[in-house]
């Protein structure tokens, strides 16, 4: 159970003229520590990759807490906590108590299975700053939780009370997707009930395990303009209460005609690692043909400033057109090269969800789909190792 | 509504927030659930006195008197907190 983590949204920092072989680019400020791949859950649209069950040994605690020290040096503040469910991680108090020693803001962003009370409050005497608690199951899973039944669901509502009894900031996530989003109004009551300081409401992104899912997930253009008119209805009725509550509300890029902008721009703010240790620009990243370092082999200065993959998409030596010529580009840097590359199979393209890009048909085709198709939840491919392995092999 | 601010209300910050100096950025920053806010000098400079002990009169004076060269400051000040209490980065 992971989360596509957002930027922080503080300006990036001047380029460093001080090192050889240099990009342009910021500071790592958000630091995202996927501790590991196992996950009690099998969400249908986890955005770990399709080949996790063939990844390597995971870092030990020793090298995580270096992996974080040297973040910091390099001004890396925010850090985030994920997997897989990374309560998994049995050395996880330890890894957040050096990670708040060193002065880093600490996000635990879980699934709330395997949390209780008591884990809690020693995270807390760890220094753990927030819990994001991610409403993802799986579809039959948030339909049941909606309905009130179901143990997973009741362990999740009683973790979101004891973290706000405990004191901690909540952030609530709820992917949403054509299977829940008709019933946003009952999911942001639940979260107004449960007094979540930040309620994260995003229609999943068609990348790892939601791209093989995209007919099943994809919602229709009237069903997002609903939830999103319900949305703002509410947003305005909490503040006019005086309800603090923050409702963010993500759309999908499929009904956009320009992409989003890649992370705050390709090695510009955000940094990866993975179980195994691999540092990536992004957590989808690994799927492109690309060569990643990992923290073992290289410092993460050195795989920061001058790695020729965290490089790669830096400036706009890489672009063809449309983009090379496009007086957009400084917006959206071409998008997300992930997305162009699962697409049209060559990351360097423009994202087809832009509407200049050759490959756009595709897109549109997927949300002309998205009109026409049948719901059958049982259809999906869920995230398991049996299914893992099936990808690890191709 | 930042002018309505009395002198002897005590600012403190939102639990929401963490605020620290960040040598990296040179400036002080808000933190809070996978954001960042990089503040400028004198929001830094102000926020730094907010600690929900000193009231507002108290915070002017001391900066006052820290930046005897910039004249009367108090009104920006209240200002300031006013629309830092807007962002919920402060509890009056
Ligand atoms: S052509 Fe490329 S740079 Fe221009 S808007 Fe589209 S994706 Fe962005
Ligand atoms: S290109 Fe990859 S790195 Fe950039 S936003 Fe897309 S998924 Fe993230």
């Amino acid at each position: 159970m992971r989360k596509t983590g957002s930027p922080c949204s503080g300006q990036s920092g001047l380029p460093n003229p001080a090192f050889g072989h240099e990009k342009p680019h910021g500071k790592p400020l958000w630091l995202l520590a996927e501790l590991t791949y196992k996950c009690p859950l099998q969400c249908p649209y986890c955005s770990n990759p399709l080949d996790f069950a063939g990844a390597g040994a995971e870092l030990t605690t020793q090298q995580w807490l270096d992996v974080f020290a040297q973040g910091r040096e390099m001004g890396a503040v925010q850090l985030g906590f994920s997997g897989g469910e990374p309560l998994v991680r049995q050395d996880l108090a330890d890894l957040i108590a050096g990670a708040h020693e060193l002065g880093y803001y600490t996000n635990l962003i879980t699934s709330g299975v395997g949390l209780n009370a008591a884990k809690m409050a020693a995270f807390k005497q760890a220094g753990l700053d927030h819990i994001q608690i991610s409403f993802q199951a799986s579809d039959a899973d948030v339909n049941n939780m909606l309905a009130g039944s179901k143990k997973a669901f009741e362990q999740k509502l009683a973790m979101a009370r004891e973290v706000k009894a405990q004191g901690y900031p909540m952030v609530l996530n709820f992917v949403t997707h054509r299977h829940n989003i008709d019933q946003i109004d009952r999911i942001i009551e639940l979260c107004v009930a449960l007094e979540a300081d930040y309620v994260e409401l995003a229609t999943c992104q068609y990348y790892g395990w939601a791209y093989e899912n995209t007919e099943q997930l994809l919602p229709t253009q009237a069903q997002l303009a609903h939830a999103e008119a319900v949305t703002n209805d509410y947003r305005e009725r909490l503040a006019a209460a005086g309800n603090p509550i923050k409702l963010i509300f993500v759309t999908p890029d499929y009904y956009e005609e320009r992409p989003k902008g890649c992370m705050n721009g390709w090695g510009q703010v955000f940094l990866t690692v993975t179980p195994d240790g691999t540092a990536l620009p992004c957590h989808s990243a690994r799927m492109l043909p690309l060569e990643f370092p990992n923290v073992a082999d290289s410092t993460l200065k050195e795989i920061w400033d001058a790695n020729p993959s965290f490089n790669y998409f830096r400036g706009d030596d890489w672009m063809q057109e449309p983009c090379r010529s496009c007086d957009e580009k400084d917006k959206d840097f071409g998008g997300c090269h992930c997305q162009a590359y699962m697409l049209t199979g060559d990351m360097h393209n423009a994202d087809p969800v832009c509407s200049k890009s050759a490959h756009h048909h595709k897109i549109v085709t997927a949300r002309e789909r998205a009109e026409t198709v049948t719901n059958a939840p049982d259809q999906f491919v869920y995230r398991n190792e049996r299914n893992s392995r099936v990808f690890a092999k191709g | 509504m930042s002018n309505s601010i009395a002198l002897h209300t005590v600012p403190k910050l939102n639990r929401l927030f963490r605020f620290q100096w960040e040598q990296a950025q040179e400036a002080y920053v808000l933190l809070y659930p996978e954001g960042m806010i990089q503040l400028n000098g004198p929001a830094g400079e102000i926020l730094a006195l907010v600690d929900g002990e000193r009231d507002v009169q108290q915070i002017i004076a001391q900066l006052q008197q820290k930046f005897a060269d910039a004249g009367d400051i108090s009104q920006d000040i209240v200002e300031f907190l006013g629309e830092a209490h807007a962002q919920n980065w402060i509890t009056l």
